[in-house]
């Protein structure tokens, strides 16, 4: 993988949040990814969701596998901590985290081969746990880091690089964490800042596990004519097709008015991803609706995008599991260890 | 020779028909009685319907052992007819239900055949089959009470704690414990040779399962998220750890839970979330066996990288592939030691029985967090599950957990710039911080290639400088993990290594030899890394023998690389049938092995 400086990241100034942070200051490492990468906007999308938000550096966590895409928690938030784990097993690891420290942010980045192939069980059980945190899928529809090989999001039909035609059919992550009963479904486009962050954001403050896919395409090796998740991204079509708005904390989150239904997003080579918005008068809390909209753009040929469905009133891993409210790891050994004489008396009942 | 207080007799029958709680009532009766005793469950990996056995061995001395032999056997299982007789000890005794015709396959010179007509017996005094199959069991216990002279009023004082709140269960039983004890009473000359008389040898003492004793020791540890996908012989252990926490870890006042118990979708998963919440900070653990941990190798390697604490169960069973579920063995002993792929070394501890299962699993922990890396406590099926006499447990309510090299908010705040993995003490173990703790302390963690600042690498210089201190790390935990047990005799030339489940069997085996003439020194090894005083022992011995159950002498080949011993210097005496060891089988090797050689 060659070392291209990252895109520049625009700065509304030095202009500081709540906590007195600046924009760069939730900014990361140098990125290592390919000039025009997708994951290079999405980690900028998240650097301004982060800073909008205000959140504690040091109370977030970023998590994830192996892949292109997995490796950008290391260039935002570098006073976060950061977890770069196995290859589609970071679903797990958070888990785990999160058990232990239920009051962390947790963001975790994904792939669409770290997910939806090696690490399709893990994303789905993590959705089933309902472990509250932000799941970013950048979706290429081919494996980045290993050189362009088809994931298990390549459309029929779709052409490798290569030129060569993939014949199995995809898996829909949105349509799968539906299926699944994740409790905060969404989608976007790497390209479309004004309709990712206010996703994102949402995403971070919903309360259980939040799945934004977003289709992220590859430059080096899927991006090319016969491509399904290639892209031109220009500064007209990320404004064209912004649709959610999020207003943070405890109060309703809306769905704004947007101009247009539908928008076609023309790529440089020439070929056309066309990303279906929500209605204005969409229910993003009525799942078998969010499920029938996904599916009629598919038919169609069309990608819905938008936050797809919310259900606010889940239990998380957390509820389900009964778990105090402090975080494990804040509880006293006292009050766990419950201490020689407790020990004497159970021994009795080995005998 | 089998006598008063030494004995030993098994039950053979149908797996599902309800038998558990018999033996275990014979078991603990005698236990009661203050006679060393011990149990030994030989079960099928199946719900109904095959073969299964419990042994119990009556032992004045403490011997706990799986005996070779037994003196009795009840044979409520047609199918293995043949060979429970040929179990039975020349001059035994065979009890059978003769409320059929003595079938052809039970009939062998030399031994005393004994019927009880349990069946009929049955249908005559209860109404529903239920109670017809499962009070057999009860029946044959009464009629064993008798013929061994196990104290009624004990039997009774169990009977009555157990059905307490069932009067009808309670009646039922009584009736049942009657009927055989009655019967053996009217018809046979009780008690047989061999019986029991009181003894007062177990006060101190408890019966109980590696398995829930392991369990206790994850909870006085205080660890709080155990993760884990169901495998025999290990689900017994969250399923105990389950009972606890629900006894001892909810919060009187909210009723909230102050442990997160997770069922994973697999042991990969069950992996990730241990070490997911190590590096969060909390003690964490998972349970599993042969096959879990073959899948959780990726993860081992991760952790040890990237050094986060993390203790594994691995209650072994005997593979490779499915094996035998419900079979022990030692067979995993390699794969622990050098767990995932690239150079990789762990902390292995060896508990030899209940009891160690609960110390062990408390110094897990600590070993785990002290070191910053998975620890491994490698018990057995046998160990696990079976039913042991094992010294009351204690515990010293001046421990501290130690938690190894964590650094605090306040700490944090004097530190300028906090590097994951530089050697600040010269011990091999760096400093580690919690995530969320304090601005300071954030860092990256990667198992890709980093240098000591943490930073990703791919520099052979920075990558081996961590490399090299991950070996001095291991070698500092040397000094630390449990010395080896070691017994001497006076002038031995014969040295006798083993580990874990052995332990008993080898143990009955050194007394047995010195009968016979044959002096052996006895090293029990408790963990691993080894350090030197086991490299001392093994040097100080003329002959050698390396006992342990799997094919392959794994124990030897550790024992070889680690310390250099060259191989055949040890003299390898294996059992990897799937059955317990038995002090026969070591005290036969090591004759026949010294037969040859003049010592
Ligand atoms: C167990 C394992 N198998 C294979 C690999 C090799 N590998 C690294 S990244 C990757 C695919 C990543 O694809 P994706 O998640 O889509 O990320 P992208 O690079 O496209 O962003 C593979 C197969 C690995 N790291 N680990
Ligand atoms: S290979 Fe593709 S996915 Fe990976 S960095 Fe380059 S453009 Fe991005
Ligand atoms: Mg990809």
């Amino acid at each position: 993988m060659t070392s291209i400086a990252k895109p520049p990241v625009r700065h509304p100034g030095l202009h500081k949040n709540v906590l007195g942070f600046t924009q760069r200051d939730y900014e990361g490492a140098m990125s290592t990814l390919c000039a025009g990468c997708g994951h290079d906007s999405v980690t900028a999308a998240l650097v301004q969701a982060a800073w909008e938000l205000s959140l504690p550096p040091h109370r977030v966590a970023k998590m994830s596998g192996i892949g292109c895409s997995s490796k950008t928690t290391a260039y935002f938030m570098r006073q976060s901590h950061g977890f770069n784990s196995v290859h589609g097993r970071m679903p797990s690891v958070t888990s785990g985290a999160n058990a232990a420290n239920r009051n962390l942010t947790y963001i975790g980045i994904s792939g669409d081969g770290d997910s939806l192939s090696i690490g399709l069980g893990q994303l789905c059980h993590v959705i089933r746990r309902n472990v509250r945190m932000l799941y970013v899928l950048d979706n290429n529809g081919v494996y980045g880091l290993t050189k362009g090989q088809f994931s298990a999001s390549a459309d029929i039909g779709s052409t490798s690089k290569k030129g060569e035609a993939n014949v199995q059919p995809p898996i829909d992550p949105v349509l799968l964490a539906l299926t699944l009963g994740a409790t905060f479904v969404a989608r976007s486009f790497s390209g479309d800042k004004a309709q990712l962050i206010p996703i994102l954001k949402a995403g971070i403050s919903h309360n259980g596990f939040a799945l934004i896919d977003i289709i992220s395409p590859c430059v080096t090796f899927n991006d090319h004519d016969g491509s399904t998740k290639s892209y031109k991204f220009t500064r007209e079509h990320e404004v064209e097709i912004s649709t959610a708005d999020f207003v943070p904390l405890r109060r309703e989150i809306t769905v704004p008015e947007t101009d247009a239904e539908m928008t076609a997003v023309t790529m440089h080579d020439g070929s056309t991803v066309r990303f279906r918005k929500t209605r204005d008068n969409y229910d993003p809390t009525d799942r078998e609706a969010a499920y029938e909209h996904v599916r009629a753009c598919q038919l169609r040929g069309e990608v819905a995008t938008g936050l797809l469905f919310l259900d606010e009133h889940g239990s998380d891993m957390h509820a389900i599991a009964k778990t105090v409210p402090t975080p494990l790891v804040d509880v006293p050994f006292e009050q766990l260890c419950p201490g020689s004489a407790a020990l004497q008396k159970l021994m009795g009942q080995y005998r | 020779m089998s006598g008063v207080n030494d004995f030993a007799f098994k039950m053979a029958t149908v797996n599902g028909t309800g038998s558990a709680s018999a033996n275990s009532l014979l078991m603990q009766a005698i236990f009661r009685m203050g006679i060393p005793v011990t149990g030994k469950n030989l079960f099928p990996s199946n719900i109904q319907g095959l073969p299964t056995w419990y042994e119990i061995r009556v032992n004045a001395d403490g011997w706990t052992a799986r005996p070779e032999q037994v003196d009795l056997v009840v044979t409520l299982n047609p199918a293995t007819y043949a060979k429970d007789v040929a179990n039975v000890r020349p001059g035994g005794y065979l009890l059978y239900d003769s409320s059929w015709p003595l079938e052809a396959d039970l009939i062998r010179e030399g031994i005393t055949i004994i019927g009880i007509p349990f069946g009929k017996m049955c249908v005559n005094a209860f109404e529903r089959d239920r109670d017809r199959t499962l009070l057999r069991n009860i029946v044959y216990a009464g009629a064993l009470a008798a013929l061994f002279e196990i104290d009624m009023d004990v039997i009774h004082e169990m009977l009555t704690e157990k059905f307490s709140k069932k009067k009808s269960l309670l009646d039922a039983n009584f009736t049942a414990i009657r009927l055989g004890y009655d019967y053996a009473k009217a018809n046979f000359t009780c008690p047989l040779p061999f019986h029991l008389k009181r003894l007062d040898k177990t006060k101190d003492f408890i019966i109980i399962d590696g398995n829930s004793a392991a369990a206790l020791g994850a909870l006085y540890a205080g660890a709080t998220v155990g993760a884990w996908y169901p495998i025999t012989p290990s689900t017994s252990l969250m399923e105990a750890f389950t009972a606890f926490c629900k006894k001892f870890r909810v919060d009187k006042g909210t009723g909230l839970n102050n442990f997160c118990i997770l069922q994973a979708e697999d042991e990969l998963s069950a992996a990730g979330i241990t070490i997911g919440a190590g590096w969060a900070g909390a003690r964490a653990f998972t349970n599993t066996s042969g096959p879990g941990i073959s899948l959780m190798q990726e993860f081992i390697g991760l952790a040890y990288y990237t050094e986060i604490p993390a203790v594994f169960f691995d209650v072994q069973r005997v593979g490779p592939s499915t094996g035998m579920p419900t079979r022990t063995q030692q067979a995993d002993l390699m794969s622990l030691a050098y767990a995932s792929h690239g150079d990789t070394k762990h902390i292995v501890l060896f508990p030899a029985n209940p009891e160690e299962c609960f110390y062990l699993s408390v110094e897990a922990f600590n070993l785990a967090e002290r070191f910053q890396t998975p620890v491994f406590v490698a018990s057995d099926l046998d160990i696990g599950m079976n039913d042991w006499m094992c010294q009351r447990l204690e515990w010293d309510d001046n421990y501290k957990p130690d938690r190894g090299k964590v650094l605090d908010a306040t700490e944090l705040e004097q530190v300028k710039k906090f590097s994951r993995y530089l050697d600040v003490d010269g011990d091999g173990i760096p400093a580690r911080t919690l995530p969320g703790v304090h601005p300071n302390g954030a860092y990256f963690v990667r198992g890709s290639g980093h240098d000591k600042f943490g930073a990703y690498t791919e520099d052979s210089d920075a990558y081996q400088e961590v490399l090299d201190r991950l070996t001095r790390k291991f070698e500092s935990a040397k000094k630390v993990v449990p010395a080896p047990e070691i017994h001497l005799q006076n002038s031995a030339h014969i040295g006798i290594v083993s580990l874990g489940g052995c332990h008993a069997a080898v143990m009955e085996a050194v007394h047995n030899l010195r009968e016979r003439g044959i002096v052996a020194d006895y090293m029990r090894i408790k963990a691993f890394p080894f350090d030197s005083p086991v490299k001392d022992f093994i040097d100080s011995h003329e002959v050698t023998f390396v006992v342990e159950q799997n094919r392959d002498a794994q124990l030897r080949a550790l024992l070889a690389i680690e310390l250099g011993v060259p191989r055949d210097n040890m003299t390898a005496v294996l059992n990897y049938g799937g059955m317990p060891l038995t002090s026969r089988i070591v005290v036969d090797a090591v004759a026949k092995h010294l037969e040859g050689v003049a010592v």
